[in-house]
């Protein structure tokens, strides 16, 4: 502050006038910015040692971490502590939380760590102001959880549940519910494990009542415990997962299905695909109408179109008997495949092949014609490459197959109108033709039927070289 | 208090159950053994009296080491606080082989200067007995009529610190310290010292108030005064190496000096000593105490820029041969005439050289003369010097500009790395926390308590191998032998390569040379030039790095060191013409 306003002070000589005027060649003029920057370069206000060393402290931590030196990383620890009596009260608080997760991290790797020194550490972090107490004890039973201690982990959360300190503000109350959600789904876990138990039992055995009693019980326990959590905006997918298990244990049909509609379908919550993935398999267990599953299948095509249950959207929407869901069946085909992890799936290009001969016949070249536009720039070289071509060939026959006659459906179409305007276009053909001479393997076999005629032309004529020469056609 | 711990050296009888030297004082005076817990019949006052017969000194006595109550522990004032600071570096500067002298008289002799000065002690109306704020310049404070003040460290017939502050001087300072203490009583809740509130509001024009940077300061003050072979640089390592206690120095306050509150600011530092600020701080404190001319600094002292040229030369493995040419340069540019080199705060316009700065400056110089530092003909040479080597081997080799880059490279980057992960390490805080008031305190104790725990735990995690302890102090931090085969030793190397004969003188091969700095900034920024690396070829770069590091300075000092030497050394360049490169053929 006081640098700054006495070089705006200090007068200025000619030398620099000269200087800064090149600088800012925008014709605005500021005499003395040029050394004010210099003073920045030059030191400005200096930064406490303090300040530095601890700061470098941190990135030497963050970088040994990344490199899984742990040894390395407990030394510099060592240092950083002192953070937690910084004279700057803002870095002072922030400094429990930081460490906090430094060290776990650190404990939880280290060769010479176990379960103990964890819990001495998580123990002390808690108790350095109050402001970490409920998130460490969660993560602290997490640690636990992952180390198959499902006791401790429950006490741990027994006690943060009821740790009461300070006033009760909005981020700790998520907390709390968390807490509670998390005591819920380690509760849901034994219910899980009682009910297996159970369905091993007779009916007429002795235990059998006192085991069923039991799960009861804790079905009861965890739905107080879940409920509250998941009516808060937020992914909760284990809990919902669970909650709606035993819902559906006990036939409640209608609370499930509230939970698992509200899950999917309140605007409040973050876009979650696994929340319409678990409306729909529910719907569906419950038969629900055709209209019903395909609305929930939209939306989750519109999130993740190359999720699998679209090839059963496809299904469904091939059943329907409106129009406009044919239609949709045919995008939902080619959106999956436009996804380089179904490139081998061999029922979407199955159901593909099927299709878009179908459509086809049914006269809506339109659709596809549609669809290709915005694909025939790129599906060539993706999908149906020399390269792919002979590897496909190699691994999976059926799957060259089925691509063989959709490319001979599609760019046949293509390459027989390019061949015939223009010439030039080798290249395109020569993929048609590899794919060409796959199709007529398969048509060797037997179950596959047209190709259209201007292909079969084209081929005929063409002039092959290498080990693709067609098979001639009986 | 502080001035009790002075005293306690003058009893240096056996113990005699225990036979060990280690007095303490009961609350009647008394001595008692702090290893055996025996108490002796031996009291202070009975010592004293052998040496100040003054029954008023033993009442005073008493009343200053009475405590308030056990909690709040003794009454004690802001300047003992300093005292008992530069007493402790004082003694660290012993340990490290400075004379004896330094502590007992010139420090001594400073501080007092200081206090009377500063209106503290040693003079008619001390701030403490008025209450309201003196005006500073109502004493003889202008004027510089040595015989009515103190003695000058020449005058070695007072004895400091080791017999004690007993002495005469001192007892006025407890005399007007005491008789404001009732007026202290109030403000002294906000600090643990009597005076912390009223000493961080004290503002009067012209004064020096004392800080901790500051004792830095007095101690330099005194090495320079003393001529010893400790630089400014050298200094401020060992007080980041922790030789000499400057961070948390206060911790060694005896254990019923109690700081708190406004104490924190004034004895807390979370900084180490920045040389810049420590050379103001020294030109500023001279000044204030109205310091005569120092001794002569002459060509068989230390801070000489030939000695120290050598020094540096070895330092940074350069050839013993290069030392004619540095001094060569220093005659030249006038560098090596105790007039120029010998500080006196009275002069008109008080400044001191920065010794070290300007003997590596030197060096620059001399490397830029014979290499000229562009990139480019460093390396030819370089090449020359190569193919000469290989085919000479039985000679004296010559020295190889590109094989010293690389193991000098290596060498620096092993050990700045060390350093940054050190001072990543480095633990600031003291085991005694600061805190603002008692209500803190039992927090602050907790926190200090956790801290504790928590790197009591997380050493177990750490291989078990000690992290190398303190290193012992040394002026040198590279070391450089003929019979480390990994690093070669380049002070015997010659430089037959980069100098020709011509009839009986030697020149440079190099006929060019480039200025660092064209032109002087003559505002008033505190700076005479700047430093934009990327404007500077590579192999200046790494040189400045290099030395700025080993100084630890910034390397715009260095290089407006350099730029200064060479405005001395082409004084005729700079006032004629100002045009760049004007080529410079030097003999030797």
């Amino acid at each position: 502050m006081s640098d700054f306003s006495e070089e705006l002070k200090g007068p200025v000589t000619d030398d620099e006038q000269v200087e800064t005027s090149v600088l800012s060649g925008a014709g605005m003029h500021f005499p003395w910015l040029q050394t004010y920057i210099e003073t920045v370069a030059i030191g400005g206000k200096r930064k406490k040692d303090f300040a530095q060393t601890t700061s470098a402290c941190l990135s030497f931590i963050q970088e040994a971490l990344l490199k899984h030196q742990w040894q390395q990383a407990a030394e510099y620890m060592h240092s950083y502590f002192q953070t937690l009596e910084d004279s700057d009260s803002y870095k002072r608080q922030a400094a429990p939380e930081i460490i906090w997760k430094l060290g776990s991290e650190i404990l939880f790797y280290h060769p010479k760590s176990n379960v103990e020194t964890f819990n001495t550490f998580a123990d002390r972090m808690k108790n350095i102001g109050i402001m970490n107490y409920l998130k460490i004890s969660l993560q602290h039973a997490l640690y636990l959880l992952h180390h198959g201690m499902l006791e401790d982990a429950k006490r741990k959360l027994s006690e943060a549940e009821t740790w009461r300190h300070g006033e009760k503000t909005s981020s700790r109350e998520i907390l709390i519910n968390l807490i509670q959600a998390y005591k819920g789904l380690l509760q849901y876990y034994t219910w899980s494990k009682k009910k297996r138990e159970l369905s091993k039992l007779d009916k007429d055995d002795y235990a059998y009542s006192a085991v069923a009693q039991d799960v009861f019980n804790h079905s009861w326990k965890t739905s107080v415990n879940i409920s509250a959590l998941i009516k808060i905006p937020g992914v909760w997918d284990p809990f919902v997962k669970s909650y709606v298990e035993m819902l559906e244990f006990y036939g409640d049909r209608d609370g499930a299905q509230e939970v698992l509609t509200n899950y999917a379908y309140d605007e409040k919550f973050p876009s979650n695909p696994n929340a319409h993935i678990y409306l729909y398999n529910f719907l569906k267990r419950q038969k629900a109408p055709r209209s019903k599953l395909i609305s929930v299948l939209k939306i989750l095509y519109q999130i993740v179109p190359s999720h699998k249950l679209m090839l059963e959207f496809h299904t469904l929407l091939r059943k329907s008997e409106k129009e406009e869901h044919h239609k949709l069946g045919l995008e939902v085909l080619f959106g999956v495949l436009d996804f380089a992890g179904c490139t081998k799936n061999i029922t979407a290009w199955k159901y593909l092949a099927k299709y878009v001969k179908k459509t086809l016949m049914g006269n809506h070249l339109v659709w596809v014609q549609e669809e290709w536009k915005s694909r025939k720039n790129w599906w060539p070289s993706f999908h149906f490459s020399y390269f792919w071509a002979k590897s496909d060939w190699k691994e999976d026959t059926a799957l060259a197959c089925e691509k063989a006659f959709v490319a001979g459906l599609l760019l046949g179409k293509e390459s027989s109108w390019r061949s015939k305007n223009r010439p030039q276009t080798i290249m395109a053909d020569s993929f048609f033709l590899a794919w060409m001479a796959i199709c007529m393997y398969s048509l060797g076999t037997g179950d596959r039927l047209e190709i259209p005629l201007a292909c079969l032309e084209m081929l005929r004529t063409s002039k092959l070289d290498g080990g693709w020469a067609p098979v001639p056609l009986e | 208090s502080v001035l009790e711990e002075f005293q306690m050296e003058e009893f240096k009888e056996r113990c005699t159950q225990c036979e060990a030297v280690s007095w303490g004082l009961t609350d009647e005076g008394k001595y008692y053994c702090t290893s055996c817990h025996n108490v002796t019949e031996r009291s202070k006052e009975v010592i004293n009296s052998d040496i100040i017969p003054n029954a008023q000194i033993k009442a005073l006595n008493r009343g200053l080491k009475r405590k308030n109550n056990s909690e709040k522990g003794w009454d004690w004032y802001v300047c003992e606080g300093f005292q008992h600071i530069l007493y402790q570096q004082a003694e660290a500067l012993k340990n490290l082989g400075v004379g004896p002298e330094l502590k007992n008289d010139v420090l001594h002799n400073f501080w007092k200067r200081y206090l009377q000065k500063s209106k503290q002690a040693y003079c008619k109306n001390p701030v403490y007995t008025t209450g309201r704020k003196p005006t500073v310049l109502e004493d003889n404070l202008s004027h510089s009529d040595w015989a009515s003040e103190p003695e000058l460290p020449s005058d070695v017939n007072s004895p400091f610190l080791e017999s004690g502050m007993e002495s005469q001087s001192d007892v006025h300072t407890r005399k007007s310290l005491r008789i404001s203490k009732a007026l202290q009583s109030e403000t002294s809740v906000c600090s643990g010292s009597l005076d912390g509130v009223e000493y961080s509001q004290r503002k009067e024009k012209g004064l020096v108030k004392m800080t901790v940077p500051q004792t830095l300061a007095f101690c330099y003050l005194s090495l320079l005064w003393q001529r010893e072979a400790i630089t400014l640089s050298d200094l401020l390592r060992f007080v980041e190496e922790d030789h000499i206690p400057y961070i948390n120095a206060f911790q060694h306050f005896p254990e019923q000096m109690k700081l708190y509150g406004r104490d924190r600011g004034i004895f807390g530092t979370e900084s180490w000593p920045n040389y810049d600020d420590i050379y103001k701080k020294t030109i500023e404190v001279a000044t204030f105490l109205d310091l005569p001319r120092f001794p002569d600094i002459t060509e068989d002292c230390y801070l000489h820029p030939n000695i120290l040229c050598m020094k540096y030369l070895m330092e940074v493995n350069l050839p013993d041969e290069m030392h004619s040419l540095t001094c060569h340069v220093v005659k030249m540019t006038g560098m090596g005439e105790a007039d120029f080199l010998t500080f006196d705060p009275i002069a008109k316009v008080a400044k001191t050289v920065k010794y070290d700065v300007q003997a590596v400056a030197v060096i620059v110089v001399v490397l830029k003369l014979l290499f000229l530092l562009d990139d480019n003909l460093e390396w030819s040479l370089s090449n020359l010097a190569e193919k000469h080597n290989e085919k000479n081997k039985k000679d004296k080799p010559w020295f190889n500009f590109r094989k010293w880059y690389q193991i000098m490279k290596k060498a620096f980057d092993e050990k700045k790395q060390n350093w940054e992960e050190a001072r990543a390490k480095y633990l600031w805080k003291s085991e005694k926390p600061l805190y603002y008031s008692y209500v803190d305190k039992p927090v602050a104790y907790k926190k200090r308590e956790m801290v504790v725990n928590l790197q009591k735990q997380f050493s177990t995690l750490v291989d078990s191998t000690p992290t190398a302890g303190k290193k012992s102090p040394s002026s040198f931090q590279f070391n450089w032998t003929e019979e480390d085969t990994e690093r070669t030793c380049f002070h015997g190397h010659s430089l037959q390569g980069v100098l020709k004969e011509k009839g009986q003188s030697l020149l440079t091969k190099n006929s060019l040379y480039w200025l660092s700095t064209q032109k002087f900034c003559r505002c008033y920024c505190t700076h005479v030039t700047t430093y934009e690396e990327s404007n500077y070829s590579l192999s200046y770069q790494f040189i400045l790095n290099l030395f700025s590091f080993l100084l630890r300075i910034k390397a715009s000092l260095l290089h407006e060191e350099v730029s200064l030497v060479e405005k001395e050394l082409f004084k005729k360049k700079y006032s004629v013409t100002k045009k760049k490169s004007k080529s410079k053929k030097r003999r030797r």
